[in-house]
């Protein structure tokens, strides 16, 4: 396969960007996305230029490293996978690939395509967690029941691997999708209901305070999901939220 | 701590978003009952019409809520365009929106502003005229004037186009408002499947049905 | 020197107990004034930060990741053991202990290991508390499943992702300890180097990645929960940049490095289509529940199959060799790792490979398909002569038990694994061997602790399915805690600890002129050329299958590779920014060194044990051959200068709970 690669350069955190096109030849369908890129950069090496920058580490799907926008989309045109299991038997010879960073305000560029998503960490440090003694000696594992569709329900929200693509792909770089996600699973198991209006109420006001932007229900993240996590968790996190401020 | 900021937080805003949204639906639901008798029959349409528009708890009460919902809803509708653009500094180079949304909930913005525009030349068109009469003029009261009213308003091909046009804009803007709505108030159930078809029906019959009015009095009279 | 493991005395079951009443203990207000540096924010890692910090000390934790949540433990499908016997199964403390240590072909410590097998218990309950979403069944109690090597259903699961699960549970805790101010943590930083003072592990030398400051950090304790070095092989299962740096580091300034041969190879991944290879996926054992493996039976056929003439499902029924049932009939398609990994290899060696490289075996849900499907007609009552309608019904039960994995393989191979039979091929996976710690987690530089993946203690010489996350959990949350403890108890009248001891500034230089060394050296070839190249000299003559001759090309080619690789190497860009070339180029350096060391530990281990197979020691009928009479002991290395110049001390393995026997499967 032959490629036209185009894609953001920026040397740091406060140089400009922009974007560089680059011929690439001998690119085999098999190849993963990342591997393509490995590719070009081992030409770029060994040509003397600077390699391109970007996140990556498990390359089977759940670290949540890889944070591409690729032809306008937030891991590229499949479904249900981050940038690191996107082959290349999903585009043709001769095509012209965008490759950007994940953009949003709450997420600046570091370098090339490498962004900075430490937002994330923070707004699970304001609430996403139960409040229980790790050193501690808690009950008998089996002494609460669990509802297995609950279970099952919080198992769901609880598979984000918080890539980003939500704030990716949200026209308004809204993070409700991630923090929903977290919020409902812990308001849906008895352990993490108790804590549940307060954690509610702080990583929401964490949330507004890294500068993230409002949900307008587009629904592009649910999409854009490599894990699929529903647009319900988001109407769960709005009802947690009213009745947590009426509370509260 | 909790850190509870209601009218500040992203969430609230939304949901005030939506309740407002839902009160307009509301109305427009009952404004398009209103002028749809005025295809069937002139006397029915005149005397609901003088009972609105003579009514205390309509005109005192009903009325400025109203215009306050409007107003409401889009101040808070430029403000979340204004912030969430704040959000994203820089735009991507390449961006293929319509890969995971639809165009009618991209562009709220848009099908708002036009809505907006249309609500400025309507109130110029009905309201203000009817304030004058009723407020200022301080006519007598005359129950039969109002058909004739709404028809004259319809012979020019040109508001009728530019109504025709805006009420394309205000489907565009229900199919992802009325749906919308509901998602950000927190109802999102086995139920929903069958409230968005209820939503998409609204947000086709209504519209569709105001052209269709306009248009029958454009071509009838 | 000789090693001290300072394991408890008393009987097995009470040792841990006993040690655990008569400890030194750090009086609360004192550990606000203790910090302690933990490197790495694994499942190990990150429980250990957690209750360190929960317990009051001052902790400070460093991943290279961005976030702590993205270690590498996240990957973990399968599931995690613990001793519950909620299905009444017979199973007990015991009983894991024991299976733990047959599992791993005698070649663990006792005593650790029991330990393990105690607070398995306490694990479950604490993430359940945590809100860890964990398999449950329709009345509301846990679920539970069986692995490979065990008798009792005693893993508990989260899907196919009960390691990010377990893992998102630790950095929750982790987190509540970020919010309160009691930890503090460095991500997209690595550690370069370890601090001793007076014989002391002081502190680290880390490297903020981002800016490429080298930044010095002090502590009373450090511990190491930096995970395995399974990247010495380029292609793993391992994460891209999972690497031994850490561990490497500690063992050059003093800590002994343990049994570096034992590597386990896992039988079920994805197997490499090219050379553009960068990583393999592993596939969950479950899988092995209902899969049966296969090769074309005919030399003929398998060549045919590789040219593209002909289809697995030409293949008849009489035409396959399904060699592990074939071999070992009584455990069948569920033998250990070690052992199913080693079958294909044979089979793929002697040419009944199946796919373009000629390295890959089949796995078959056809007779799993058909099998639930009848049993599901049964149930509703139709017809189960139909076989259209028998094969959707079982491809529905499947979906049901493994559609996440049949997914990932058909988005990677492109093929549909309910038409056609998986193409699988073993890859590397965990190492068991690691840094020598003893009872304690402690190694042999006071006050420098290794957990998790990173130490060798547990698991012997092959690891049981669903054994790793229940270590590294166990170590952080239940173990380390304590035993730090008794270290740390005269440490109250250190005070802080400065930054600016001589010992600091010679670290800090000495990682400078490393960096500066790599990044000047302007060669012609890159990072990943000289990876790739040991990876292949680690897999063909380390790897599965390994014999004198092999290992000692192995260790002089190593030694070759990293001369070269020192003279050649071109490292773009500077030092001074997010170079992520850079970064690798450190990691790089420390595999050419431990890859030296991995070989001349498999060269001096005469004997088959677990991941570790001989070709000079095997039975007539290719089973590993153990010695232990004269192989029981631990090998630990200590560093001189070089990996060929390394000393062997050993720790023998003394078993007074155990009987050895010979494992067989058949």
């Amino acid at each position: 396969m032959k490629l036209t690669l185009k894609i953001w350069r920026q040397k740091n955190a406060k140089a400009e960007g922009k974007i560089v096109e680059y011929p690439l030849d001998g690119i085999d369908e098999d190849m993963s996305f990342l591997e393509m890129l490995d590719v070009l950069n081992e030409g770029l090496i060994n040509s003397g230029d600077l390699p391109v920058s970007f996140d990556h580490d498990c390359r089977e799907g759940i670290c949540g490293s890889c944070s591409l926008y690729i032809n306008g989309e937030a891991h590229g045109p499949d479904r249900k996978v981050p940038t690191c299991q996107l082959h290349m038997r999903m585009f043709k010879d001769g095509d012209t690939i965008f490759i950007e960073p994940f953009r949003a305000k709450a997420f600046p560029v570091i370098k090339d395509l490498v962004v900075d998503r430490s937002s994330f960490d923070r707004i699970q440090q304001a609430g996403g967690f139960v409040s229980i003694n790790t050193s501690g000696n808690p009950t008998d594992a089996n002494a609460i029941l669990v509802p297995k569709h609950d279970a099952d329900k919080a198992f769901d929200a609880a598979t984000c691997i918080g890539c980003g693509a939500c704030v990716a792909s949200c026209k308004n770089s809204s993070a409700m999708l991630f923090v929903a996600a977290k919020v409902s699973q812990y308001a849906l198991l008895p352990q993490g209901k108790v804590e549940a209006t307060d954690r509610v109420l702080n990583m929401v006001a964490q949330m507004d305070a890294e500068g993230f932007g409002n949900c307008t229900n587009t629904g592009a993240c649910e999409v854009e999901c490599p894990k699929g996590i529903s647009l319900e968790y988001i109407a769960q996190m709005n009802r947690e939220y009213l009745s947590a401020s009426l509370k509260g | 701590m909790a850190k509870s900021a209601l009218l500040k937080s992203s969430i609230a805003k939304k949901v005030a978003m939506a309740l407002s949204g839902l009160f307009l639906i509301l109305f427009l639901a009952q404004h398009f009952f209103i002028n749809s008798t005025s295809v069937f029959s002139a006397d029915v349409f005149n005397s609901i019409s003088h009972f609105m528009g003579n009514n205390p708890l309509v005109q005192f009460v009903i009325q400025p809520i109203l215009i306050l919902g409007v107003i409401f809803h889009f101040i808070m509708g430029i403000v979340l365009e204004y912030q969430n653009n704040k959000a994203r500094p820089i735009n991507y180079v390449k961006n293929n929106g319509a890969a995971n949304s639809s165009w009618a909930s991209r562009n709220m913005i848009i099908t708002g502003l036009v809505v907006l525009a249309f609500m400025g030349l309507h109130f110029y068109d009905f309201w203000v005229p009817e304030m004058v009469y009723k407020y200022v003029e301080v006519n007598p009261l005359d129950e039969t004037r109002y058909f004739a009213e709404l028809t004259h308003k319809f012979e020019s091909p040109v508001r009728t186009a530019i109504y025709s046009v805006s009420f394309v804009l205000l489907s565009l803007h229900l199919w992802h408002g009325f749906n919308s709505s509901f998602q950000s108030v927190g109802f999102n159930n086995k139920y929903s499947r069958s409230l968005h078809t209820l939503g998409y029906a609204f947000a086709i019959v209504v519209p569709v049905g105001f052209i269709f009015i306009a248009l029958f009095h454009h071509f009838n009279h | 020197m000789a090693l001290d493991s300072k394991i408890p005395n008393g009987p097995i079951s009470d040792k841990w107990t006993n040690y655990k009443d008569h400890i030194n203990l750090v009086n609360p207000a004192n550990k606000r004034n203790i910090d302690i540096i933990v490197v790495g924010t694994g499942l190990a890692g990150s429980s250990a930060a957690a209750t360190l910090a929960e317990l009051g000390y001052n902790v400070k934790t460093f991943c290279f990741q961005d976030s702590p949540r993205r270690a590498h433990s996240i990957a973990a499908q399968g599931g995690i053991n613990a001793a519950k016997n909620y299905q009444g199964d017979g199973d007990s403390t015991f009983r894991l202990f024991y299976d733990t240590v047959k599992g791993g072909d005698y070649r663990s410590r006792e005593a650790n290991v029991h330990r393990l097998a105690e607070v398995s218990v306490n694990i479950i309950d604490q993430c359940v508390m945590q809100g860890v979403p964990l398999a449950r069944e329709y009345g509301g109690l846990l679920d539970n499943r069986s692995f490979g090597g065990t008798l009792v259903a005693r893993t508990f699961y989260a899907k196919g992702q009960t390691g990010q699960q377990l893992l998102l549970g630790a950095y929750s805790a982790m987190n509540r300890q970020i919010g309160r101010g009691k930890i503090k943590s460095f991500t997209r930083h690595e550690m370069q180097d370890l601090v001793v003072v007076d014989g002391k592990a002081r502190g680290i030398i880390a490297r903020d990645l981002v800016s490429g400051e080298i930044e010095r950090h002090s502590a009373h304790a450090v511990v190491i929960a930096s995970g395995g070095y399974g990247n010495v092989f380029f292609l793993s299962t391992y994460a891209m940049g999972s690497n031994a740096t850490a561990a490497w580091k500690i063992h050059k300034k003093g800590a002994f490095f343990a049994n570096p041969c034992y590597t386990q190879i896992h039988p079920t991944c994805i197997p490499v289509s090219g050379d553009h290879q960068s990583k393999l996926t592993l596939m969950s054992e479950s899988l092995r529940n209902d899969g049966r493996i296969w090769v074309p039976a005919k030399l003929e056929d398998a060549k045919g199959i590789r040219e593209g003439k002909l289809k697995p499902t030409q293949i008849a029924e009489a035409d396959r060799d399904y060699y592990l049932e074939r071999r070992y009939p009584a455990f069948g398609n569920l033998v250990p790792r070690d052992i199913a990994s080693r079958a294909a290899k044979e089979r793929c060696d002697a040419g009944f490979g199946v796919n373009k490289t000629g390295e890959a075996v089949y796995l078959d849900f056809a007779a799993a398909i058909e099998r639930y499907g009848k049993e599901q007609a049964y149930v509703k009552g139709l017809d189960a002569n139909d076989t259209k309608l028998v094969t959707k019904l079982g491809a529905a039960t499947v979906t049901n038990k493994y559609g996440n994995l049949f997914q990932m393989y058909e988005k990677i191979v492109d093929e549909d694994p309910y038409t056609t039979p998986m193409m699988i091929y073993p890859a590397v996976h965990y190492t068991m061997g690691g840094t020598w710690v003893d009872y304690n987690l402690q190694t042999t530089i006071p006050g420098c602790f290794s957990i998790g993946e990173s130490n060798f203690s547990d698991h012997g010489a092959n690891r049981l399915g669903a054994s790793a996350l229940m270590q590294g959990l166990a170590d952080g949350y239940f173990v380390l805690p304590y035993t730090i403890g008794d270290y740390l108890a005269p440490e109250i009248k250190t005070g802080t600890i400065s930054t600016d001891l001589p010992e600091f500034v010679e670290a800090e230089n000495n990682v400078k002129a490393r960096i500066d060394r790599l990044i000047n050296n302007k060669g012609t070839h890159s990072v990943d050329y000289f990876h790739k190249k040991l990876g292949k000299i680690m897999w063909n003559k380390v790897g599965m299958a390994r014999n004198a001759q092999g290992l000692n090309e192995a260790i002089e080619e190593i030694a070759a590779l990293r001369e070269e690789f020192y003279n050649d190497v071109n490292v773009p860009g500077d030092a001074f920014s997010l170079n992520q070339e850079l970064d690798k180029a450190g990691r790089v350096a420390d595999f050419l060194e431990l890859g030296e060391l991995f070989a001349k530990d498999a060269l001096h281990r005469n004997e088959s044990c677990g991941g570790h197979f001989r070709e000079e020691y095997q039975s007539e009928d290719g089973e590993a051959q153990r010695d232990d009479e004269n192989f029981a002991y631990v090998a630990a290395w200590e560093y001189k200068g070089k990996p060929s110049d390394a000393i062997l001390h050993k720790e023998p393995l003394v078993y007074d709970n155990v009987k050895l026997v010979t494992r067989s499967y058949k």
